[in-house]
């Protein structure tokens, strides 16, 4: 299997505007506090005290609340619909079903409670401007997370690899070369492969087929310079091929563990590789032997925070990188939602 | 004239190549191995009864880093020339040059590897203070020479240090060693675990359980009570304002 063709699953074209991403927790949370603060700050700004802007408030909630839940439902619901409209035609297509949801709403409440909440054109005038004001907001966020800046990040964040890999790889090659020859050239074709994602573009998602592919060639070197020391146990059985991953999240974790687990002890090291698919979630799980370090090497930390940064590029607050340390084992685990390839790269380009 | 090589490095590929290149300069440079290991404390174990003239050393092993093992090495009456081998350790090799000390870049070149044999055949084992150096930090173990042997002492199990006339004397809970080192310099490398009590004593912070006041002699002085030892040691009036804050923090 090659690991460069796959990559290209998905191509966003991020240096264009985008529609916030309906169905993410972060962008959900968002729109509710947001419209919520707008509605407060109105309150606040026609009342003279607090207790008549509380006042003021609960009685525009009783038309914005309901309407919220609308709002972010039928958006969730039209949410891929909408993505696939160019931007500007979006932004008016989620504007318009703001304001007609607010028209249903504002006939709801006046059938229900037999007289009208408020004025019907200032209510869907309001509700027109609220909607406005949030994808202009989601529009500045996404600026300020700009392509540009969030692609220069993701790309240094990527290349970071331990140099010493690279030299103990070279090592290793080095001293097969006479005894092994055919050893040898695997070993250079694995660390090839290995360079090659470490160089790809690192906006892309990659399938999880490819990320384990990745994982076993790093295997395959690591065992060949550290020999029955190493134990790895794949369990892998569960694990969606077809899930989309930030690429290299985790062949880090899976280095980190032998080279805090396994290179420091001078018996053998059992490491696990746990990936499963729960739900609509995707769950991968790296464990070591704790290993007592005197001069605690440095780095672990890093490769997390490294992680969970690019986890948050991509996912949002929907991905999650915990570490525990049960029994004398060391364990990183990663949560993030199962996606798959919507459109093939041919309609997306 | 055959040099007799040990070669300690934790991968076996690493261990084989070497032999390779060895055997790529035996015209230039005859040698025979005499002996291998894979991690530090077996490094310490097998070279002082291997007759090697020339260590190949590691640094990055498990268990012990190679510039440990040639600090206890040193404790030997003929320890051997010691070339230091690393593949990326940035720190290391400064530490090296600042210090004049022997090492390999891996992968290591045979052309390097015969002119640092050449060297070594006629050169002398590096000094304690040279490898002090270079030691980014505290040894884990004290070394005892014991004819061809070396005895380690974890650095935990030490209850006390004093100095006697030309030695130092360490004591664990089971046995006292006799060590060929200054106490200044221990005092200076462990300064986090012992604490001064006396100009000849250093105590492990650990160990101390309390304190005994005693009277005899003209003046009342302080007496060290110890955790699994019987002996109790004088903390001098000069260390009492010291050793008196501990017993504070700990209280």
């Amino acid at each position: 299997m090659n690991v460069n063709d796959s990559m290209t699953s998905i191509r966003q074209d991020v240096s264009a505007d985008f529609l916030p991403d309906f169905r993410n927790l972060g962008v959900l949370a968002r729109v509710l506090i947001g419209v919520n603060a707008l509605v407060l700050g109105a309150a606040l700004l026609v009342s003279s005290d607090l207790t008549q802007a509380t006042e003021r408030f609960l009685r525009s909630a009783t038309l914005a609340e309901p309407l919220l839940v609308a709002a972010v439902i039928a958006l969730f619901a039209l949410s891929v619909p909408l993505a696939r409209l160019p931007y500007w035609a979006g932004c008016a297509a989620v504007i318009a079903l703001v304001v007609a949801l607010a028209g249903l709403v504002h006939a709801g409440l006046l059938w229900l409670l037999g007289e009208p909440p408020s004025d019907l054109r200032r209510t869907l005038v309001l509700s027109g401007l609220a909607a406005a004001c949030l994808l202009a907001y989601f529009r500045l966020l996404a600026r300020a997370y700009s392509p540009a800046l969030a692609e220069a990040r993701l790309q240094a964040l990527q290349a970071r690899i331990r140099p010493h890999f690279l030299f103990n790889s070279l090592n290793a090659v080095l001293s097969l070369i006479r005894k092994d020859p055919r050893r040898a050239e695997r070993t250079l074709e694995d660390l090839s492969d290995l360079f090659r994602t470490l160089m790809s573009d690192a906006r892309q998602f990659v399938r999880l087929a490819d990320e384990i592919a990745l994982l076993e060639r790093y295997a395959a070197i690591e065992q060949l310079r550290l020999g029955e020391r190493l134990r790895i146990t794949w369990e892998l059985d569960g694990a969606p091929s077809d899930a989309l991953l930030p690429p290299l999240v985790l062949q880090p974790l899976l280095e980190n563990a032998v080279y805090h687990g396994v290179e420091p002890g001078t018996g053998a090291g059992d490491v696990l590789v746990h990936i499963e698919r729960r739900g609509d979630r995707v769950l991968a799980r790296i464990e070591n032997p704790r290993v007592e370090e005197p001069n605690h090497r440095a780095g672990n930390r890093m490769a997390l925070a490294n992680i969970r940064e690019r986890l948050a590029l991509f996912f949002d607050a929907e991905a999650r990188i915990e570490t525990s340390t049960p029994a004398d084992r060391y364990r990183v685990e990663i949560e993030m939602p199962y996606r798959v390839a919507r459109r093939s790269p041919r309609e997306a380009a | 004239m055959t040099l007799r090589i040990f070669i300690a490095d934790d991968e076996t590929p690493a261990r084989e190549r070497m032999k390779e290149l060895l055997g790529d300069i035996a015209a230039d440079v005859p040698t025979a191995v005499v002996g291998e290991a894979r991690d530090g404390l077996a490094t310490l174990d097998a070279v002082p009864g291997s007759g090697a003239q020339v260590l190949l050393l590691d640094i990055q092993m498990p268990g012990m880093g190679g510039l440990e093992v040639a600090r206890h090495l040193m404790a030997l009456e003929q320890p051997p020339t010691i070339i230091f081998v690393t593949a990326h350790d940035r720190h290391a090799v400064e530490a090296f040059e600042l210090n004049a000390l022997d090492y390999l870049l891996k992968p290591v070149r045979a052309e390097r590897l015969a002119a640092a044999l050449k060297k070594a055949a006629g050169g002398a084992a590096p000094n304690r203070e040279q490898l002090a150096r270079a030691a980014a930090s505290a040894r884990e173990y004290l070394s005892i020479a014991e004819r061809n042997r070396i005895v380690l002492v974890p650095i935990r199990d030490i209850v006390f240090l004093r100095a006697e006339q030309k030695y130092v004397t360490l004591r664990t809970r089971e046995r006292e060693h006799l060590l060929e080192e200054a106490l200044v310099s221990l005092e200076k490398e462990f300064a986090e675990r012992f604490v001064r009590i006396h100009r000849n004593c250093l105590v492990a912070r650990a160990a101390i359980r309390g304190f005994e006041r005693s009277l005899d002699g003209e003046e009342a002085s302080w007496l060290v009570e110890l955790d699994g030892i019987e002996e109790r040691l004088p903390v001098s009036r000069r260390q009492w304002p010291i050793v008196r804050e501990l017993v504070n923090d700990k209280s």
